[in-house]
């Protein structure tokens, strides 16, 4: 078994970082444009690559699946992004960024790509009000902050309930004034579907033009992938539907190991299932639970009674809610972590008390009405009026929610037909974001050599669950700010390599292959959608391997997927032709990948006989319900080597995880 | 509330590829839940052509939840649909009656043109970003202090506003000319209102003017049916800066 170097750069915490940048190698000026660099996604970390890179002076291809990059589903985070800037003075740092996010991933990220992810995370504000992304302000002109779950300071920045929207803007902006300059080519509508190895090393990738069917060849001296997340296994989650693990996943395939796919995140605010028609979940901001309060009835019947309809949750007294978070989690109270707050969703719901009418019962109360009033008061008081009316109070309390939350609420509306600023939103969680991915080193390199891997689609720094508005701050730290500099320092070693041949026989396999599966699937006579099965792997990976795990349900769910992928390769029907735009035929080349990974997630959540983060297995919990970690077998990353489609040859290698600058304790929010 | 299910007729623009003749198709679709969205509605309808082996309808999706600005559509004649402030993904089938007839057709405008069925090639605001809608700061990190500039909190909510154009092209498709000055002014808008945009806003106007007048766009002629179909509802006062910005960098030009 090979070990795996993580090239974590010696020296004290706070060193490493400068200090590994100042040894790292570096690419003249005038070699740079003999080097071709290929990245696929143009979420933040894509974008920020591909646009950094170009300005260094690279031949940078970028390439997206949809129709701009602008559109990369980066756009949709909502809440903000964390910088340790310590604006409000509440004794922020670096170091209590770095603390709060290893003990948020409870301890299971690696300590020195945690801390250089706090160190740039001030920078990345610097760079984005510079390049005007208008982030909310206070009255003198400064910049606002806010608190995200898992956090006892304000050190969330943000833009309304668009963050996401506006940090992609900047970096779609960024790239946009490279391809106007000519130094990034961009290819939209083109899908990566296999990466090219030629003697060992990242060579290229092959990609289907989306509009024309054509399979075309891309060299390069390194490939980047920022592909994203995996929800979309789940088939259900908030991830846009096109978000998928096929760049990741052949890249896998082709040898780099895949990290701790077990650790899913399940964000706890969501707007709950409708029907079964429904083909997405819409995520309600954890910035609301600044505003919020999450609660369920204390009585069972009056649940039964809200359920039936025969009462409405604005009759239910005070001292008639069980605010469940403020109870068992005091010191946090509803700004918990978000997996913490998940599960203590699911064991109301479960015990019976959860209050949305659809098969499972599977919702719970958001509640604003305590924060209407006190900002009303306050607003009131502050513009002189100290012995305001009820009716005035709600009335500026409202405006003060929908200053802060406006478009969350309008969405919320939309969806549900319901007015959130005169009763509760109904809540429930929904899979959200994976803390999974490509193992890479400290580089960011994955076990391909020149194959790097980039924002969600690594594992590298959230552990078993990541803290909100913490994934903006990812993404951008590696495309701005760590990417440049250690691929620089991989490139240096190729300005005299020339440009890369596309017609070797490992271009000529790799395209062959990905030709094969095409013919394959518009040749066969099956009689069923792809979204029939895309929807039963993902009840098998909700039930099974989703918020609750247990030995028995991983084993099940492994059998069950293997014989539901048998019956997808015989029984499905992809209609059109090759040569054209056919979006059947795109969800089949991923729903493919999503069954082997749906698999391996199940074998890695089997391997971890312990609880931790996101990553719940039922035999492991103390008697209050909490996760049992298990530091002395499994405090490592579980990194697997692809052996072929039966995923039970998958191997598992382990990366140690060595705790020098936190001590490891129990994670505790009470 | 409690969702029905509805019956629908539905009048949809087919079309093979760029080079091919369109036409309006006519489809049946019965059991549609009112809690469903739009796009619901057509996985529903695309799920029952498939199982009748028949070509399912394209059309340009995403995040579904009115953020990515992938979907599209004209529906009974207007851009996303009948309600407000929503892109089509956002729009649900409670707006709708039962045994009603939908007719849903692609983006219009020369500079959007078919790729297939209601799929439209939007490419050409990209190259009008390219052009000028961005700030000229490397990204190297090595800038000053975020808050060493404090901006007013009116110029940044505006500035905000602005920004929050999702690039649907609603605005065009809505427009009787087809012009695309509510997107091209939300950028240049953004930018000139903010300290760090303003260095270049010159600049900036005058190219992305230009781009967007080579990409085959109509002119302005102030009917404001852009900013009434407009999903994020960016206001015409856009329009209206862009062109005092313009008028103010083509008299300063050297």
């Amino acid at each position: 078994m090979s070990q795996l170097d993580s090239k974590i750069p010696e020296g004290s915490i706070s060193e490493k970082w400068t200090d590994h940048k100042n040894h790292l190698k570096l690419v003249a000026p005038n070699n740079r444009p003999k080097i071709d660099i290929i990245v696929v996604g143009t979420g933040l970390a894509g974008a920020a690559a591909a646009a950094s890179l170009g300005e260094m002076g690279y031949n940078v291809k970028a390439f997206c699946f949809q129709d701009s990059p602008r559109r990369a589903h980066s756009i949709a985070a909502q809440g903000g992004i964390n910088a340790a800037k310590n604006y409000q003075n509440d004794g922020d740092s670096v170091y209590r960024l770095f603390y709060d996010t290893i003990k948020g991933g409870d301890y299971r990220a690696r300590e020195a790509n945690v801390h250089r992810l706090a160190e740039v995370s001030g920078n990345i504000i610097d760079q984005c009000v510079a390049q005007g992304v208008p982030f909310a302000r206070e009255y003198g002109g400064l910049l606002d902050n806010r608190s995200f779950g898992g956090t006892q300071v304000q050190r969330t920045f943000y833009a309304a309930g668009q963050t996401g929207q506006q940090l992609l803007l900047g970096a779609y902006s960024a790239l946009s004034r490279q391809i106007g300059l000519g130094r990034v080519q961009m290819y939209n509508r083109h899908e990566m579907l296999d990466i090219v190895k030629v003697d060992g090393k990242a060579r290229g990738i092959i990609a289907r033009n989306l509009v024309t069917g054509e399979i075309e060849r891309h060299s390069a001296h390194a490939v980047i992938i920022a592909s994203g997340g995996y929800g979309n296994v789940y088939f259900l989650s908030t991830n846009a539907m096109g978000s998928n693990v096929t760049a990741a996943w052949k890249a896998h395939k082709r040898g780099a190991y895949f990290a701790n796919p077990c650790f899913v995140q399940i964000h706890p605010t969501c707007i709950p299932v409708h029907g079964t028609n429904q083909s997405k979940l819409t995520l309600m901001s954890e910035s609301l639970r600044n505003s919020g309060r999450i609660w369920v009835p204390k009585k069972i019947e009056d649940a039964e009674a809200i359920r039936e309809g025969r009462m409405k949750p604005t009759q239910i007294a005070e001292d008639d809610r069980d605010y469940f978070l403020e109870r068992r989690y005091p010191a946090f109270g509803n700004l918990v972590p978000r997996d913490v707050a998940s599960r203590a969703a699911k064991e109301r719901c479960d015990a019976g008390y959860g209050i949305e009418a659809n098969a499972t019962n599977e919702g719970v109360y958001l509640d604003f009405s305590s924060e209407i009033k006190a900002k009303g008061k306050q607003a009131a008081f502050a513009s002189g009026d100290h012995n305001p009316s009820d009716e005035k109070i709600l009335e500026l309390g409202k405006k003060w929610v929908e200053s802060k939350y406006g478009n969350l609420f309008q969405m919320y509306e939309k969806i549900t037909d319901e007015n959130p600023y005169e009763t509760p939103m109904k809540i429930y969680p929904a899979v959200h974001y994976t803390m999974g991915g490509v193992w890479v080193d400290y580089n960011l390199q994955s076990t391909i050599p020149g194959c790097f891997v980039a924002g969600e689609a690594n594992f590298s720094d959230h552990g078993a669950n990541r803290l909100g508005a913490s994934a903006l701050m990812q993404g951008l730290a590696d495309g701005y700010f760590v990417l440049p500099y250690t691929v620089s320092d991989y490139l240096a070693n190729e300005i005299r390599t020339g440009t890369i041949p596309t017609d070797s026989p490992e271009f000529n396999e790799a395209e062959n292959s990905v030709k094969s599966i095409i013919n394959q699937f518009l040749t066969n006579n099956g009689t069923k959608t792809v979204d029939h099965f895309h929807k039963r792997l993902g009840l098998i990976m909700w039930n099974k391997v989703g918020m609750g795990r247990s030995e028995q349900g991983l084993k099940e769910a492994i059998a069950e997927i293997a014989a539901l992928r048998d019956e997808f390769y015989k029984e499905v029907y992809v209609p059109g032709d090759a040569d054209e735009l056919n979006p059947e035929l795109e969800k089949a080349l991923r729903v493919a990948d999503f069954f082997e990974l749906g698999q391996l997630m199940a074998r890695d959540a089997l391997q971890r006989n312990e609880s931790c983060g996101g990553h719940f297995r039922e035999e492991y919990q103390d008697a209050e319900g909490e996760t049992l970690r298990d530091d002395e077998n499994f405090k490592f990353v579980g990194a697997w080597e692809y052996k072929g489609m039966d995923i039970n040859q998958s191997e598992l290698h382990k990366e140690p995880l060595n705790y020098e600058f936190i001590k490891i304790a129990a994670r505790n929010y009470k | 509330m409690a969702s029905k299910t509805i019956n629908i007729n539905l009048k949809i623009w087919r079309q093979k590829n760029a080079n091919s003749k369109g036409s309006m198709e006519t489809y049946k679709l019965d059991n549609v839940s009112t809690d469903s969205s739009f796009l619901e509605m057509l996985d529903q309808l695309n799920e029952q052509l498939v199982n009748e082996r028949k070509e399912p309808i394209a059309f340009d999706h995403d995040c579904r939840e009115g953020i990515c600005g992938s979907c599209s559509l004209f529906i009974n004649g207007e851009a996303h649909g009948p309600d407000r402030a929503v892109t089509t993904c956002q729009l649900h089938m409670r707006k709708f009656k039962d045994g009603e007839t939908i007719y849903v057709e692609p983006w219009r405008a020369k500079a959007f043109p078919v790729i297939k069925d209601l799929v439209v090639d939007r490419s050409s605001f990209d190259r009008i970003q390219q052009a000028g809608g961005f700030v000229s700061v490397n990204t190297s990190g090595n800038t000053i202090d975020a808050n060493a500039i404090p901006i007013g909190k009116a110029a940044a909510d505006k500035a905000f506003e602005a920004a929050t154009c999702i690039g649907c092209g609603a605005c065009v498709a809505s427009c009787v000319n087809a012009s695309a000055m509510l997107f091209v002014s939300a950028k240049v808008s953004q930018l000139a209102l903010l300290p760090q945009g303003k260095v270049e806003a010159q600049q900036r106007v005058l190219n992305m003017v230009k781009q967007m007048d080579e990409e085959g766009f109509g002119n302005c002629t102030n009917t404001g049916a852009c900013a009434v179909e407009c999903p994020k509802e960016i206001s015409l006062e856009n329009i209206a800066r862009m062109n005092r910005e313009y008028l103010k960098a083509m008299v300063s030009a050297e």
